[in-house]
């Protein structure tokens, strides 16, 4: 875990400093000096690694808000029997790893929607697909990428939002890692686009990432308090601007009352998801929804 | 070239290979601090072309790049970034003049690297001096081996005091005689002469290394020495130029998964087979030459656990090892790495024997460090002959010295204010920003970064050392303690 705290500059501009560095060298008299570009690349690297955790705590909470949304809409398809437990420490590798080069190399603005499956928990969207290259216990799998590109939406890899995804993500083919067992999910599966960099390597597992509902979710109150604390998170961390503490409450309470209050409040649900997510996630985003 | 005037030639010619208003300083004196350490006062005389202080400017070639004591103390190597090299000597001390008994004078002066190109790199191969070290003397003349990042050159330094005289086919300047003025033939005689040193280069070790060249260090021996580059160490034969033995490699098959370097070897100081190196993960490998041919296989690792809960951005960087030595002994080694000081003992590879914070204070500034290059600064680190006190530099032109039985530490400033003639070396003392200040005190945001003290040596037996300020070279004696403790 680095401490970021003693650095004056923050993680981007060491990222940029670091790059100047090496291009630098190589005009340098005497050659490049493979001891301190060794150094600089170290420092690159834990910047990156910071920069990447700060990007996905940020996609975090972005994400956190649109599960709200869809579990609006997957309010049919849920399946408490089979959400099985996951690791804490898958959980932290996924988070870790996710966001990994795909956010380096897409642009900021990027969103990348997470695959979420409310029915097969365990069967975790590759999000960004990759741990950093220095990772050597990731271990690359293609075979899942291949699975869930060839069924993935016609939106291009950078334009990615959870919300916008259900519309057209109708059918998706996945791999379960730990079963091995191919599934069809239909219906809101959000796949991440998988952009497989084919020089990155994968997270060895998959997860239903942001959820923190994956932890121990086997059954049907440990879900629903799971979703209480994903929302409450959401409320803490997240950068929307809740302005309608109304929906809030709205939405602890439908939880609250089990999948059957959220089936019956469904409705008024999918009206102020819908509200919240275009109010916050930019142009981009509404044109996708509007499409 | 004469012995006696080569204060005022080495200055003069320093200034003229500059072409600027360059002061080329060279004090020597005692020094000392009564209350705090064992070596009280310094002594210093200047020697320079005097101009205003005010001037600082030098060439970026005059800047010290390395200094040596010699195996008796009496010589002393400086190498520049220019590729010269320049030797001191000791005066022999005198009765008559107490207060310049022991005082370094200059020796000689030569030319050891010129600056390359690789032509097939595409790559300029810079002259600067990267190490000197000095060969036991067997014989009357002095030898040693310079390095820059790709050549090793050994160099025969001697001394003529005699000269034939009375040729028959050349005049006295030389020149080929006219026959005809040939009346009788003489038996030339060697006649006294001023003296006169000669250094001469009498063996080129090139083509060797594909990285740069870090270190070299003489085996006890006395017939082999080991270059090191980034990634692997040569063993050669003093007397062998066109082969060396590779005995370590660290070269990964895809570069891509290098994760070390190394940054410093040094040989045993008695046992020829007996060798360490350091990298840049900071840790030091022992090595047996006697277990295989390819030491890649380490004898011992000796390997400090990083603290977890310290790390950041430049964790990596400040734990790589800038400079190693065996001390005298060849019980102990000391370390250097961007913030400490380390003593290790051969018999425990798991951590250091002792640690010393020589400059704590720029752990909060690392990332500005960082970003003007002086995190990358390689300290090097000295023991003194009895091996009872380490040294090491800092920024604003100050060292360090560390009694390791008594505990106590101080910190001098190498610079021509507090080393006029006689004067005692004050202790300085570097404060935290803010924090509770004493008149003298600097504070860290007052250092000047650009006056680093790199390079240090320390006199074999007396309590004489060397410092080596960018183009500046200092010399201080323990004039009451001679002796070491």
């Amino acid at each position: 875990m680095i401490n970021t705290m003693e650095c004056a500059v923050d993680a981007q501009s060491l990222i940029s400093i670091s790059l100047m560095k090496i291009h630098n060298s190589r005009t340098q008299r005497g050659g490049i000096k493979l001891h301190k570009n060794l150094l600089v690349s170290y420092v690159l690297r834990n910047a990156r690694q910071v920069y990447i955790k700060e990007k996905y705590a940020e996609i975090y909470r972005m994400q956190q808000y649109e599960e709200v949304m869809t579990v609006c809409n997957e309010i049919q398809e849920l399946n408490p029997l089979d959400l099985d437990a996951e690791d804490a420490d898958d959980e932290e590798q996924a988070r870790a790893t996710c966001c990994s080069e795909e956010a380096s190399l897409c642009s900021s603005a990027c969103h990348r929607g997470t695959a979420q499956s409310a029915t097969h928990a365990r069967t975790a969207s590759p999000l960004f697909g990759c741990s950093s290259p220095e990772d050597g216990s990731r271990e690359p799998d293609p075979y899942y990428y291949r699975s869930c590109c060839m069924e993935a939406s016609p939106v291009s890899h950078c334009e990615q939002l959870p919300a916008s995804n259900t519309t057209h993500c109708n059918k998706t083919t996945v791999l379960d890692l730990d079963t091995h067992v191919v599934t069809t999910v239909e219906n809101g599966y959000l796949h991440q686009d998988c952009c497989c960099d084919a020089l990155q390597s994968p997270a060895k597992k998959r997860k239903v990432e942001f959820d923190c509902c994956i932890s121990d979710a086997e059954e049907l109150s440990d879900f629903t308090a799971a979703r209480k604390r994903a929302k409450r998170e959401e409320c803490s961390y997240s950068s929307l601007d809740y302005t309608d503490t109304s929906n809030i409450s709205n939405l602890i309470s439908i939880f609250g009352s089990g999948f059957s209050g959220l089936l019956s409040r469904q409705a008024d649900l999918e009206q102020i998801c819908s509200k919240q997510v275009l109010a916050s996630l930019g142009a981009w985003t509404r044109a996708i929804v509007a499409f | 070239r004469h012995c006696r005037d080569n204060r005022v030639h080495y200055y003069l010619y320093r200034h003229n290979r500059t072409n600027s208003n360059d002061t080329a300083m060279l004090c020597t004196g005692t020094y000392g601090y009564s209350s705090l350490f064992p070596y009280p006062s310094v002594l210093s005389r200047y020697i320079s072309l005097s101009l205003p202080p005010s001037f600082p400017r030098y060439s970026p070639a005059d800047i010290i790049s390395t200094v040596e004591f010699n195996h008796t103390g009496e010589l002393l190597a400086t190498g520049d970034k220019g590729g010269r090299v320049v030797i001191f000597q000791r005066e022999p001390e005198s009765k008559s003049e107490p207060f310049s008994q022991g005082e370094y004078n200059v020796y000689s002066t030569f030319q050891s690297h010129e600056p390359e190109f690789d032509y097939l790199k595409s790559l300029e191969i810079e002259e600067k001096i990267n190490k000197i070290r000095w060969l036991p003397q067997q014989n009357a003349a002095h030898f040693l081996l310079s390095t820059n990042d790709k050549t090793i050159k050994l160099w025969k330094v001697s001394e003529r005091d005699k000269r034939p005289e009375g040729y028959n086919l050349k005049d006295e300047e030389g020149h080929i005689k006219d026959m005809s003025t040939v009346t009788s033939l003489q038996v030339p005689v060697l006649m006294p002469m001023d003296l006169m040193v000669e250094v001469s280069p009498r063996r080129v070790f090139a083509n060797a290394h594909t990285y740069h060249v870090n270190s070299i260090s003489v085996n006890s021996d006395y017939e082999t020495y080991m270059s090191a580059d980034d990634l692997r160490i040569n063993l050669w034969h003093l007397d062998i130029t066109d082969r060396s033995f590779n005995i370590v490699d660290i070269k990964p098959t895809n570069m891509e998964d290098l994760t070390e370097v190394i940054t410093a070897a040094e040989f045993h100081p008695h046992h020829c087979n007996l060798f360490v190196y350091s990298s840049s993960k900071g840790t030091l490998r022992l090595c047996d030459m006697r277990e295989a041919a390819l030491c890649d296989k380490h004898s011992k690792l000796f390997e400090e656990p990083e603290d977890p809960s310290a790390r950041s951005f430049f964790s990596e960087i400040i734990s790589s090892v800038s400079d190693v030595k065996f001390s005298h002994s060849g019980r102990y080694l000391l370390t250097r790495d961007y913030l400490t000081a380390k003593v290790w003992d051969l018999n425990m590879e798991s951590k250091p024997l002792e640690t010393y914070q020589v400059h704590d204070y720029l752990r909060s500034k690392l990332c500005s460090l960082y970003e003007n290059d002086c995190i990358f600064d390689k300290f090097e680190c000295a023991w003194n002959g009895s091996d009872s006190v380490i040294m090491t530099g800092a920024y604003n032109n100050f060292f360090r010295m560390f009694d390791r039985n008594t505990k106590r530490d101080v910190t001098l400033e190498a610079s021509r204010e507090s080393s006029k003639p006689r004067a005692v070396l004050k202790p300085r003392r570097v404060c935290a920003a803010g924090g509770k200040r004493r008149k003298d005190d600097i504070s860290v945001d007052s250092l000047d970064f650009t006056k680093k003290i790199l390079h240090t040596a320390w006199h074999p037996t007396e309590n004489i050392i060397a410092i080596a300020a960018t183009n500046n070279l200092y010399i201080f004696q323990d004039k009451l303690n001679s002796e070491l403790h």
